[in-house]
C-alpha cells in the first residue's frame, strides 16, 4: 500500500494528509490514513459508499475536522488547534487556497451566476465591481458558462449548476481543488459537460483530489488511484495498475461489483 | 351614533400606531432573541431560550400588568402607551425570535458549507448567503406572529390605551349600544388586519421575483 507513494515523495507532497484519524463518537471512518499529493497531481478516490471518502476529503478543508493526525497544505498546517477569533482567521484564509465541487452544486439560489461568482472574491480579495466583473466572464467562458452569466441557477440544468460551481471555485484561484462525486446527482447525459471541465482542468495542470463512482473517467485523468474501504486506504496505485491489475480482493470484487453495476 | 366615529377613527390611529410601534420591538428583539439562541455561547443560548419561553409561556395580559402595575413597585414608570408598547414588543419578539430562527435554521447546511470553503467567515456567510435567504422565508411567518399581534393590542383596553376597545367599552354606556359599539371595533380591526396582511403578501412576492 506504501510503495507507490514512497517511490513519488522525492519532491515535498503538496497536499500532505498524516495518520489521519476521524471518529464520531465509538464509530472510527477514518483509521490512520496518508495521503501525499504533489502539485500538479490528480489523485482519484474510490470505494464503497460509506468508506470514508467524503469525510477524508472534507477534512482536508477542516470542514469535518480530524480526530487525529495532520492535514498540510505546502508549509502550513490546515487543521491547527487555536483559540476560536485565531482558528477562525486562519481556517479562513486556507480555505481561500482550496476549491471545493459537491455533489448537490450548492450554488447560492439568491444570486445570479455572476453573483455566485464573484461574491468571494470581492468580499475577501477586495476586488471592485469591475475587477470581480472581469474575472467571473473569465472563469465562466473557462467552463463553457458565460452566455448564462446573468441567470439564476434555477433556470440552470444540473450540468450547468456543477459548472458554474466549478467557476465559483476557481475564481478564488485555489491552489488544490477537491471534488466529491461531482457528477452523482447528473443525469447521465450531463456527466460528460461536467468532466471535460475537470480534464480541462487536468491538462492546465490544477492539483485536483477527485471523489468518483466513475472509474473510466478516473482512469482517463488520473495520476493516481485510492480504495478507500471501512475507513482505510485498502490499495493505491497508478490508474492503469489499479484498475486492470488490483492486487487486493477488495479492491478486485469492489470493481468487478461496480463495472457490474455500471453495465447492467 | 354619528358622534361617537370621531372617537373611533382616533382609537384606530393609537391600534395602528400601536401595531406599527410594536412590529418594529418586535422585530429587533426577535432578531437579538434569535441571534442569541443560535448563540456560540451557552449562557446566550440560555437566555434566549429562557427569554422565548417565558414570554410565550405566560399569558400576554399578565406580562402586562406586572410591567404596568407591577413595574412602579420595582422604580419602572411608564405611562399606559409605553407600557403596552414595550409589553406586547417583548412579548411579540418571543415568538419573532423562534420564527426567524426556524428560517434560519431551514436553509440547507451545504449553503453554509459552500460559503465557508471559499473562505467566507461565519459572519460574512450569515449576512450573504443565509439571511438573505432566510429573510424571504420568515416574511409570511412573521406576517401571522404580526397579525396575532395586532389582535393582542385589544387587551392594552385593560391598562386603559384608548385604542379601539377600549374606546368601545367606553361608548356603551352612554350609548347602550354594545352590539353596535364592538362591531364598528371588529371592522375597524378588520380592515388594519386585512390591510396587513395584503403588505405582506405583496412584500413576499416582491421578495420572491428578486
Ligand atoms: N456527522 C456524522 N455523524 C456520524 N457518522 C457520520 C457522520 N458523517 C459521516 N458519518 C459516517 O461516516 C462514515 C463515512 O461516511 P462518508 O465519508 O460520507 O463515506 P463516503 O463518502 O465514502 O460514502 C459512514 O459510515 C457515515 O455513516
Ligand atoms: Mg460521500
Amino acid at each position: 500500500m506504501k510503495d507507490e507513494g514512497d517511490h513519488m515523495t522525492d519532491q515535498k507532497p503538496f497536499v500532505d494528509i498524516r495518520h489521519a484519524q476521524k471518529s464520531y463518537g465509538t464509530l472510527e471512518v477514518l483509521k490512520d490514513i496518508n495521503l501525499q499529493v504533489q502539485k500538479g497531481q490528480i489523485v482519484a478516490i474510490i470505494g464503497p459508499s460509506g468508506s470514508g471518502k467524503s469525510t477524508l476529503l472534507r477534512a482536508i478543508n477542516d470542514l469535518d475536522p480530524l480526530t487525529g493526525g495532520e492535514v498540510w497544505l505546502e508549509d502550513k498546517q490546515i487543521n491547527k488547534n487555536l483559540p476560536h477569533r485565531q482558528y477562525e482567521k486562519h481556517i479562513n484564509l486556507v480555505r481561500q487556497e482550496i476549491g471545493m465541487v459537491f455533489q448537490h452544486f450548492n450554488l447560492f439560489p439568491h444570486l445570479t451566476v455572476r453573483g455566485n461568482v464573484t461574491l468571494a472574491p470581492k468580499m475577501l480579495k477586495g476586488l471592485s465591481d469591475v475587477e470581480a466583473n472581469t474575472l467571473a466572464e473569465a472563469q465562466l467562458d473557462k467552463v463553457g458558462m458565460l452566455e448564462r452569466i446573468d441567470y439564476y441557477p434555477s433556470q440552470l440544468s444540473g450540468g450547468q449548476k456543477q459548472r458554474v460551481a466549478i467557476a465559483r471555485a476557481l475564481a478564488m484561484n485555489p491552489k488544490v481543488m477537491l471534488f466529491d462525486e461531482a457528477t452523482s446527482a447528473l443525469d447521465p447525459e450531463l456527466v460528460e459537460e461536467v468532466n471535460l471541465v475537470m480534464k480541462k482542468l487536468a491538462e492546465e495542470h490544477m492539483t485536483m483530489i477527485i471523489v468518483t463512482h466513475e472509474m473510466s473517467f478516473a482512469e482517463s485523468v488520473c495520476d493516481r488511484v485510492l480504495f478507500m474501504d471501512q475507513g482505510v486506504v485498502v490499495e493505491e496505485g497508478p490508474p492503469e495498475v489499479m484498475f486492470r491489475n488490483p492486487t487486493s480482493d477488495r479492491t478486485k470484487e469492489f470493481l468487478r461489483k461496480h463495472l457490474a453495476g455500471q453495465h447492467p | 351614533m354619528q358622534r361617537v366615529f370621531p372617537f373611533f377613527l382616533e382609537a384606530a390611529w393609537i391600534t395602528v400606531l400601536l401595531s406599527v410601534l410594536t412590529t418594529i420591538l418586535g422585530l429587533i428583539f426577535g432578531a437579538i432573541g434569535a441571534s442569541a439562541r443560535m448563540s456560540r455561547f451557552a449562557l446566550f443560548r440560555f437566555l434566549g431560550a429562557a427569554y422565548v419561553s417565558v414570554f410565550r409561556g405566560t399569558p400576554a395580559l399578565i406580562q402586562l400588568f406586572i410591567l404596568y402595575f407591577g413595574g412602579p413597585q420595582i422604580g419602572i414608570q411608564l405611562d399606559a402607551f409605553q407600557a403596552a408598547v414595550i409589553g406586547l414588543g417583548i412579548n411579540a419578539g418571543a415568538y419573532m425570535a423562534e420564527t426567524m430562527r426556524g428560517a434560519i435554521i431551514a436553509i440547507d447546511k451545504g449553503q453554509i458549507e459552500a460559503a465557508r470553503t471559499v473562505g467566507l467567515s461565519r459572519f460574512q456567510t450569515m449576512r450573504y448567503v443565509v439571511l438573505p435567504q432566510a429573510m424571504r422565508l420568515m416574511i409570511r411567518p412573521l406576517g401571522v406572529n404580526i397579525n396575532a399581534m395586532i389582535k393582542a393590542t385589544a387587551l392594552v383596553a385593560a391598562i386603559s390605551v384608548v385604542e379601539l376597545t377600549y374606546t368601545a367599552q367606553r361608548f356603551i354606556g352612554s350609548t347602550y349600544k354594545p352590539f353596535e359599539m364592538f362591531l364598528i371595533a371588529g371592522v375597524l380591526y378588520m380592515i388594519i388586519i386585512y390591510i396587513t396582511g395584503q403588505a405582506v403578501s405583496w412584500l413576499d412576492r416582491k421578495a420572491r421575483i428578486n
